[in-house]
């Protein structure tokens, strides 16, 4: 697989990736594409093999099976060119706690041979607002600003491609929201990004989704893509103690997923005529109001997980 | 993991501005950590002024006992020479053989001297008879020096008090035959300054760098250094560098109190050993290094490095003469950078060797130091696999 033979579009282009630890696969045959400019938002439940993938990705752990480039670069034998192109942000803050904001910056900016490193990390601060702070040891930051700090440092040698693993766990909403303002920005500036996370409010900002469950990909493709796959179709039931209605509703065949959201009730399936079969007796009961809806991507999400579970049994 | 050599990894200088920003940041982390800092400092002023006012080369007021088995002139001229010096300080005067084994086997006496019967006749004759010292020699450097006084002290109380004229000076009038219990080797004083110079900076130095990679480990932000462009061997680079400027400081410390305050010759010239020591601190460094990447915790590398320690005092020739070890311990021996260093240091201070004649035991160094590096560098892991 060489990089020629691809668009030139896309910056990260991986088959049949493939990862045991243990004897335990826990990245088995995953394939996926990520094209220029573009946020794509990675999901799955804890263990699922994010971090293994984007590990594999930028040369932190080597694929059993499996090849593919990034940014044009072969995963296997090139991973000296792709450190030097990507920003990694591990999930974990790993910068160094007992060096200073500015000296952490500024390692960075001479480990990557930036010409004039204290005027990068500088220039750096001044972006973060942590202007008067570069003397703050890195350990005394809050979590928000822990994350800040590590995504300046991840684009401070300017790297073509971003791969931020779970970058927004532990930290407040307005930070979370001031980071993805920040994503997009750079996105528009022709940055590539691969962002795990457990967000749904998150995915929904990324340009693409792929859906990792227990090592296997299972789908990849915009949000509407992503929900349209599913092939699942959702009423929405609201009313007085629909707690109890859930319970009856899981008896009946047709129905393949129910979630609660707030007062209402999230009632889905895969067959159409069967799920309205099912809802049929219970859409005379007085006192409740059934709607058609459009399923979500937590529906979709919910109903992937379900599914791969039943793979895995 | 082979990595084809990268054009913007290599040329522009990139080796030495990673190679430098990896120093700079260790530098930064070593003067942060104030009391690991004021530590290293304090160490080896502590240790030597511990040990060098502890160990006094020139002992004094040992507890000796003499054993009359006659009644003479002589034995009471040697008696009151022996109560003269500050050497021995007699405290008993026995007769039976048996006193004698339970005073020394307590330890309420050192030396037990022995005037056998029919010495002043035999020494009258000129029959060159023999005193008898027994002597606890658990503590060897106590009991070899103490032993070179005696023939001196004996002599001059024969010929001052008893004017016995000596009709061939090259034949002695008595001979001293000498016992050495418990321990038949005897070391030298001389070792203690290069000695403690060399066990300070290994001890020291092996530790700092055995914690090194492994504290990246344990903080998390190894997978954070290891996702960026820099190569093990600037790592590793990087990471000596600090260090062997403290070692260098701690030589310095130890060398210049060695001087002042413990009058301890330099014969030799101050580069060489200057030279000798930074080869021997690199090497112990490259070695703490190797134990940091073998070890997956920072307790395992300080058990690597301890283990390594032990060797390094025992068998170095600083605590027991290295001739007398069998061969096999003698081969280990020679595997261990603190044996060339004392030689070295011993050769340069009281010798006056220059470094150009020790030519052997600086190129083992050298070699014992890449060796080191070697591993370490193959060793280390550029991914978490």
């Amino acid at each position: 697989m060489t990089a020629t033979a691809e668009s030139p579009e896309t910056v990260i282009d991986v088959h049949h990736l493939t990862k045991s630890f243990g004897g335990r696969k826990v990245v088995d045959d995953v394939s996926m594409s990520v094209r220029k400019g573009r946020i794509h938002g990675f999901l799955g439940p804890n263990g699922s093999g994010k971090t293994t993938t984007i590990r594999m990705l930028c040369g932190l752990l080597t694929p059993d099976s499996g090849n593919g480039t990034c940014l044009g670069f072969d995963i296997l034998t090139e991973s000296d060119r792709i450190r030097r192109r990507v920003g990694y942000m591990t999930q974990k803050f790993s910068l160094y706690q007992d060096l200073s904001i500015r000296e952490n910056l500024e390692f960075v900016a001479r480990v990557y041979g930036l010409p004039d490193a204290r005027g990068k990390a500088k220039a750096a601060i001044e972006r973060l607002g942590l202007k008067g702070r570069e003397k703050q040891l890195a350990g005394e930051l809050s979590g928000g600003w822990k994350q800040r700090l590590a995504l300046g440092a991840c684009i401070l040698p300017e790297p073509a491609l971003l791969l931020l693993d779970e970058p927004t766990a532990g930290v407040d909403p307005q930070a979370r929201r001031d980071f993805w303002n920040e994503i997009h920005a750079l996105a528009a500036d022709g940055l590539s990004v691969l962002v795990s996370t457990h967000y749904m409010d998150e995915a929904e900002r990324c340009h693409e989704i792929a859906y990792i469950a227990y090592g296997k990909l299972l789908v990849q493709g915009t949000v509407d893509e992503v929900i349209e796959g599913t092939g699942l179709v959702t009423w929405t039931v609201s009313g007085p103690d629909v707690h109890h209605l859930q319970a009856e509703l899981l008896q009946q065949p047709g129905i393949d997923m129910i979630a609660p959201f707030g007062l209402s009730l999230h009632v889905a399936g895969h067959d159409e005529s069967a799920l309205e079969q099912a809802i049929a007796p219970y859409r005379q009961r007085p006192g409740f109001k059934w709607e058609k809806g459009e399923p979500t991507l937590e529906d979709a999400f919910i109903d992937l997980m379900g599914r791969s579970e039943d793979n895995f049994r | 993991m082979t990595a084809p050599h990268d054009p913007e990894l290599n040329g522009n200088g990139g080796f030495f501005k990673r190679f430098w920003a990896m120093t700079v940041k260790e530098f930064i982390q070593m003067t942060r950590d104030r009391v690991t800092l004021a530590t290293m400092i304090m160490i080896p002023v502590m240790q030597l002024f511990l040990f060098g006012f502890a160990i006094n080369t020139t002992p004094h007021d040992l507890p000796t006992a003499v054993l009359m088995r006659e009644n003479s002139d002589i034995g009471r001229s040697i008696l009151a020479a022996l109560k003269n010096t500050d050497f021995f300080e007699v405290q008993s005067v026995i007769t039976r053989t048996e006193d004698m084994d339970s005073l020394l086997e307590s330890g309420r006496a050192l030396f037990v001297v022995e005037i056998p019967e029919g010495f002043e006749r035999a020494v009258r004759r000129g029959e060159t008879p023999a005193l008898l010292v027994a002597a606890d020699a658990t503590d060897p450097v106590a009991s070899s020096s103490a032993l070179g006084a005696l023939s001196g002290i004996v002599a001059s109380a024969l010929a001052n008090d008893r004017q016995i004229e000596f009709s061939e000076p090259s034949k002695p009038a008595f001979s001293i035959v000498q016992h050495r219990r418990y321990n038949p080797a005897g070391s030298s004083t001389l070792n203690i300054v290069p000695g403690l110079l060399g066990t300070i900076l290994t001890m020291t130095l092996l530790i700092f760098t055995a914690l090194s990679v492994t504290r990246e480990m344990e903080r998390g932000t190894m997978e954070n250094l290891l996702s960026m462009p820099i190569r093990p061997l600037e790592i590793m680079f990087g990471k000596i560098t600090p260090y062997v400027l403290i070692g260098l400081i701690q030589a310095l410390i130890i060398i210049s109190a060695g001087i002042l305050v413990f009058r301890v010759p330099i014969l030799g010239d101050l580069p060489s050993l200057a030279a000798a020591t930074a080869l021997f601190v690199v090497a112990n460094l490259s070695i703490g290094y190797t134990f940091s990447t073998l070890a997956t915790n920072q307790l395992q590398a300080v058990q690597m490095a301890m283990m390594f320690f032990l060797p390094n005092i025992l068998l170095s020739g600083f605590m027991f003469p290295f001739a007398g070890m069998p061969g096999w311990a003698q081969w280990i021996g020679e595997a261990l950078p603190l044996t060339h260093y004392i030689r070295i240091v011993r050769a340069i201070m009281l010798k006056g060797a220059d470094i150009a004649t020790l030519a052997y035991d600086t190129s083992v160094l050298a070699g014992l130091m890449t060796f080191a590096m070697l591993i370490a560098v193959t060793r280390f892991r550029r991914t978490l696999d």
